[in-house]
């Protein structure tokens, strides 16, 4: 009897310690959007269970070790103790209770973080290898980047251009893949201003690591002057071939593999490339004509730069007039 | 070693003229080359040691076979006017071809299936064929369960050791943001620095879990026959030809890191696996040719289970570490086919352009995961219910008492087995799958605890009031069983899918999964190895370095999974080559690289001591762990064809503590009173 005592009264202690240490620890990152919050209350929940039946486990365990070892010299066997048809019922009962405990409040909070505002702003987004694409319908402006009033949910239309891609940003909790041919949603309420990143959870290839954008949670005004500024910059470029190509080539993330500063990538640099001698993997050199940059976008497996002859550019939809727009802009990079 | 270099070099030579043929430039460090330099060494290597036979034969076989299969598909490909050549020498559908023709032929020159062919032609086999003595059996074609257990446990040994060091190299550019040696600037096998680090981890992920799919049929191979006083496994030829599937499928896998790798990560999920290099095919094919050795060893050890019982094992008198095998054998039997099922539609939608999973076609990526999981949950199970098995067979023996509610460990593994078939969908929650099929997955997710809570109990109690004694195998024991708790209980978290939400790809699950893997497999392995060691030799490994490598092992392992779980639940995702600077891992992620070289280093101690034992171990030739167990009543080590005298089960397997009471009886002993 003094052993359960003793054993006992460690387990509280245990579990108290772990609990408390778990949180004093702090484990999960800022919460910034409304989702966070029922999810961080049943992980919580969650880390209460595990530290008590990691205490109810360890304790007599170790106790045992210590209290129970052979002492030396000591031939004879332990205690014997077949089993108790009682004590295992109860520790098949209880626990079948805790689970379905638990999977009942499962289910409520995953309703709670798919909860639908009807005043969603939409934003659809596109995963692309590796880069992502914001498009904001009611405004009609399309950008690399997410940006949002704080406080109003963002009803996200998600799909991919090539594989698998998965929106996370860890403070907002949720996570939704993008998959190729189909949309998935992810409604998300920004509850702290402040500048986060989403960051593609799906492997998705070479570059996977840096499939990282900003997304930047405003105040209404400062969302609104961000937008009306985007609208005018978009208005401006639109006027020119360069201007276009810059706009769809940011949109696209081009910049993921292609750098315009002349440095090394997982794809040519775009910096003078134009009107250069190309060295192609079969052995024979091109110049970068008007042609040559047009079927590169095209068509991009059809002649691949010498040492690039692993990579597999994916073929994007464009029109030839975008693909004129870009060849104008990569032009401009001297 | 010589043979090695000179062979290596022989190989590389060919390939690098080859490749210099088709692709006219001299390409040092492409894949060809690389290719034709593995191939070349790892036959010599053999060679080297045992000759032109055996192990030696059939890797001189694969390498023609998968030539002459490809050069076939080349000719065929020549005649109807296609390319002949790629960036790899061969193309994809010549390599596919290739690599099947190399695995079968591997087959008919090790002579696994030479018995097979004689009777097809109407020739009669002697029923046993009697083994060379010494170590040179084990590079041979044998049939006695005992050696075929042996050449698993080794070949296990092996891949554990090249997917470790795969570990380490990419763990090794974690140490530090931003891209150290793996960068975009290198090459090797047709692979820049980030390309190259996709293809280790992923080929890290399924070469470890050939090499425990291997490992446990090792454990089982040896023991089970023992354990039921059985002359061998039911199917003895078919038993050799699942261990010897097994290497032809790891030289695959090892092609695929230098025909220009893949960037999947072992799960191959398509429209990525569709478009990977042809790396990606070999790693297909290296799955299913494995997965006939899982499913065929798995029908072997049911059917030497339910006929070739020693007089009185009754289901309740087996030993306990017999029905896990059992609880694992009925998974695998039955859900392998799945793996390979969804990985050969890949491999199609890439061979012949059929659309299973391409949306362009109709197809449907999401389809893929549920065929995939469909196995690869289950596997899971797979890899740790002889584990856990073994820690409900050893725990009795070191803390001299019964194993406590042996009905309900035995009912639990076979629960968790029924069970996880229920519950692939909970990898899928992010996934885009219907939305109202998450919330069942998550219950039948929530209840693998219940009997997985039964084991762990059941274990406490069994310590409880024992006379505990801690030899090294009762050291792994232990820490499999706190290992495998911290897997167990950082698993409900993801169940619950809103938690999961966040869970989901990143470090915590990582954390989570090998603290299941190492805590249901790797210890267990470790511990199996230091107990049934004495039986396979007559030596007992060093008692000291045993220690010193699980007091190494053990605080690396669990400070590198702990500080896994915390960077993930922080925003650390899985499988990332360099991780934003701003998050604030650098210092972290150096802990667990020093971490996970403190645990090769322990790894490495064991090696030593395995094969410096085999000749100069201490001599234990008797009962050394004074356990109940049938074969451990005879002396070690085991005699070809196991029990002289065949035995009786006249008690219960784990009755210690009561006095007078007996397992098993030899026929004639009770006479001899």
């Amino acid at each position: 009897m003094r052993h359960f005592v003793i054993v006992g009264i460690l387990v509280i202690a245990m579990a108290v310690l772990t609990y408390f240490g778990l949180n004093a620890a702090g484990l999960m990152p800022e919460a910034a959007s409304l989702q966070a919050g029922p999810i961080d209350w049943l992980w919580n929940l969650e880390v209460m269970v595990i530290s008590f039946l990691f205490a109810l486990i360890i304790v007599p365990m170790f106790y045992s070790l210590i209290v129970f070892r052979r002492k030396k010299g000591d031939m004879t066997d332990g205690e014997h103790i077949e089993g108790n048809a009682r004590l295992e019922i109860t520790w098949t009962v209880i626990p079948l209770f805790m689970v379905a405990i638990f999977a009942y409040l499962g289910a409520g909070n995953l309703a709670e973080t798919r909860r639908i505002d009807p005043d969603a702003m939409v934003v659809k987004v596109t995963g692309i290898q590796w880069s992502w694409k914001f498009e904001y319908p009611e405004y009609g402006v399309v950008s690399d980047e997410l940006h949002a009033p704080v406080g109003r949910q963002v009803l996200l239309q998600m799909t991919s251009t090539d594989v698998i891609h998965s929106f996370w940003v860890p403070e907002f909790r949720v996570k939704q893949d993008l998959v190729p041919g189909r949309t998935t949603e992810l409604r998300i309420t920004p509850t702290v201003i402040g500048d986060y990143k989403v960051r593609c959870a799906e492997l998705c290839g070479t570059s996977h690591a840096y499939m990282e954008k900003p997304v930047i949670i405003s105040s209404q005004a400062d969302f609104d002057t961000w937008m009306s500024g985007q609208v005018a910059l978009a208005a401006e470029a639109a006027q020119t071939p360069e201007g276009r190509g810059q706009a769809l080539v940011a949109a696209n993330g081009c910049a993921a593999c292609h750098s315009i500063d002349g440095s090394a990538g997982i794809g040519p640099t775009w910096r003078g490339v134009a009107g250069s001698q190309v060295a192609l993997s079969d052995g024979t050199t091109v110049t970068a004509t008007d042609d040559y940059l047009y079927s590169s976008i095209k068509a991009p497996q059809s002649q691949i730069v010498a040492g690039f002859e692993g990579q597999q550019m994916p073929v994007y939809g464009f029109s030839d007039e975008q693909i004129a727009d870009i060849v104008a802009y990569i032009k401009t990079l001297r | 070693m010589l043979f090695l270099l000179i062979a290596g070099v022989i190989g590389y030579g060919i390939g690098l003229g080859l490749d210099t043929l088709i692709m006219k430039s001299v390409r040092y460090s492409a894949p060809v080359p690389s290719a034709f330099a593995l191939l070349f060494a790892f036959t010599a290597f053999f060679f080297g040691i045992y000759g032109y036979r055996g192990i030696t034969r059939g890797l001189v076989y694969q390498i023609i076979g998968t030539l002459v299969g490809g050069l076939v598909v080349t000719g065929i490909r020549g005649l109807m006017g296609l390319s002949l050549f790629g960036g790899f020498f061969f193309t994809e559908p010549a390599w596919v071809f290739g690599g099947i023709a190399g695995a079968v032929s591997f087959l008919f020159g090790v002579g696994v299936m030479s018995d097979w062919v004689k009777w097809a032609r109407g020739m009669d086999t002697p029923e046993h064929h009697e083994d060379e003595p010494g170590w040179e059996k084990y590079f041979d074609v044998s049939l006695d369960h005992k050696v075929i257990g042996i050449q698993y446990t080794v070949t296990a040994l092996f891949l554990i050791s090249v997917g470790g060091l795969f570990a380490l190299i990419f763990r090794t550019e974690l140490a530090a943001s931003g891209l150290q040696f793996l960068n975009v600037g290198m090459s090797l096998f047709g692979q820049n620095g980030p390309q190259l680090y996709n293809t280790l981890m992923s080929l890290h992920g399924m070469i470890m879990i050939v090499s425990i799919l291997l490992g446990i049929s090792g454990i089982i191979n040896y023991a089970v026959p023992l354990l039921l006083g059985a002359q061998d496994m039911a199917f003895p030829r078919m038993n050799a030809f699942a261990y010897w599937v097994s290497v032809p499928a790891s030289v695959l896998l090892l092609m695929s890191l230098v025909l220009g790798g893949f960037d999947t990560g072992w799960t191959g999920y398509p429209p990525l696996s569709a478009k990977a290099p042809v790396g990606m095919q070999m790693f297909f094919l290296g799955v299913f040719v494995a997965g006939w050795s899982s499913i065929l060893g798995a029908l072997n050890v049911i059917a030497t289970v339910l006929r070739m019982r020693a007089k009185g094992m009754t289901a309740w008198r087996l030993p306990i570490f017999v029905w896990a095998a059992v609880a694992t054998s009925i998974i695998a039997l039955t859900a392998t086919q799945l793996i390979g099922l969804s990985f050969q539609l890949v491999m199609f939608q890439r061979l012949l352009g059929m659309g299973f999973f391409d949306p362009a076609k109709g197809g449907n990526p999401v389809l893929f995961q549920h065929l995939f999981w469909f196995y690869s949950h289950p596997a899971v199970y797979v890899f740790v219910l002889p584990g856990l098995g073994v820690i409900s067979e050893l725990l009795p023996v070191f803390a001299r008492k019964p194993l406590f509610g042996y009905r309900w460990v035995a009912m639990s593994s076979l629960g968790i087995a029924l069970v996880g078939f229920l519950v692939w969908a909970h990898h899928m929650f992010t996934s885009g799958m219907n939305e109202y099929l998450r919330v069942p997955f998550m219950y039948s997710t929530l209840l693998v605890a219940v009997p997985t809570g039964v084991k762990f109990f059941s274990w406490v109690a069994t310590l409880w009031k024992g006379k505990i004694e801690t030899p090294t195998p009762m050291l792994f024991v232990l820490g499999a069983v706190l290992v495998f708790l911290f897997g167990g209980l950082t698993g409900p978290p993801n169940a619950t899918v809103s938690v999961d939400l966040h869970l989901h790809d990143t470090y915590f699950i990582v954390g989570h999964f090998h603290d299941t893997i190492f805590g249901g497999f790797v210890f267990p392995f470790f511990a199996a190895i230091y107990y049934w060691y004495p039986k396979a030799t007559g030596r007992r490994m060093n008692e000291f370095w045993g220690k010193v490598h699980f007091w190494l092992m053990t605080p690396s392992f669990l400070i590198l999974t702990f500080g896994m779980m915390r960077i993930g639940l922080l925003g650390m995702r899985r499988r990332i080559a360099d991780y934003d600077p701003a998050l604030g891992f650098d210092f972290t992620h150096l802990i667990l690289t020093i971490c996970a070289f403190g645990i090769a280093t322990s790894v490495l101690i064991f090696f030593i001591n395995f094969f410096h034992s085999i000749k100069h171990g201490e001599k234990a030739e008797g009962n050394l762990w004074n356990s109940r167990s049938p074969e451990w009543q005879v002396p070690s080590p085991m005699p070809a064809h196991n029990y002289d005298v065949p035995f009786e089960v006249v008690g219960e397997p784990y009755d210690y503590g009561l006095p007078g009471s007996k397992y098993v009886e030899f026929v004639g002993e009770k006479s001899k009173h």
